[in-house]
């Protein structure tokens, strides 16, 4: 086997190409949901079902600058994990796994999930 | 022979399986919950109320909770098993991750039927 080609493991001259970043922040997204999501989905509706003072008082929280910014936190989670959760599904499907449809689509991704982000928060301002 | 751990990787067809037909129970569960409650918005408390007193809304969006618990088990193993190497920490770990998302069922089923 060759030995002696080529490579560059600089890390300050190397980065992950687009693929690689879709998938380490559907994992850190993932994990995002996970650690506040889940509790955070669960509190919400607990508090909007309970009785018409928590609902009031829930959505004076949702209405505060800092709650919308959690929310908005918790949008840009939800939906880059569900547009790069999409993305795995065709792949395993095997659709779009040459590499030129793989960082096309792992654009649309980044792209879509920041609109969808973008339209959650004109739709909470 | 081959090697099993309780914690260990590499058989985990049935979690890989669980973990797609989870993620595609919540994908349509979004669109259907945004296709309804996105014209009918603003919502008061009522409203609110009433729509989630019918019971296809109640199932359904247990079904997305339940969906999302499993989903969330799957994904979070995962990364213990990628980052997580002793073996008494990741057991602990899981077993912590189990017992909350536990938990976190009962507490969906409590709220969602309190309704």
């Amino acid at each position: 086997m060759a030995k002696n080609r080529p490579k560059n493991l600089d890390l300050r001259t190397i980065q992950l190409p687009l693929p690689g970043v879709v998938s380490i922040l559907h994992r850190i997204s993932g994990a995002l949901l996970f650690l506040f999501g889940i509790p955070l989905l669960l509190l919400v509706l607990q508090q909007a079902l309970h009785s018409r003072e928590s609902f009031e008082s829930l959505r004076a929280i949702l209405t505060h600058p800092l709650g919308k910014l959690v929310l908005l936190g918790f949008a840009w989670s939800f939906w880059h994990h569900l547009c790069a959760g999409v993305r795995f599904l065709l792949l395993d499907i095997h659709k779009g796994v040459q590499i030129d449809a793989a960082r096309l689509s792992s654009r649309w991704v980044m792209g879509v999930s920041l609109f969808l982000t973008l339209l959650t928060g004109v739709a909470l301002w | 022979m081959v090697k099993r751990v309780v914690v260990g990787a590499h058989y985990g067809l049935r979690d890989w399986l669980l973990q797609r037909i989870t993620a595609i129970v919540m994908a349509v569960y979004t669109v259907a919950f945004l296709v309804v409650v996105l014209p009918s918005l603003p919502m008061g408390f009522e409203d609110w109320r009433a729509g989630f007193a019918h019971p296809v809304v109640k199932i359904s969006t247990l079904l997305f909770l339940l969906s999302a618990m499993l989903h969330a088990w799957v994904g979070v193993r995962d990364i213990f098993m990628d980052y997580i190497k002793p073996f008494g920490l990741r057991l602990f770990l899981q077993v912590v991750v189990i017992l909350t998302l536990f938990v976190y069922a009962l507490w969906a089923i409590q709220l969602l039927w309190s309704v």
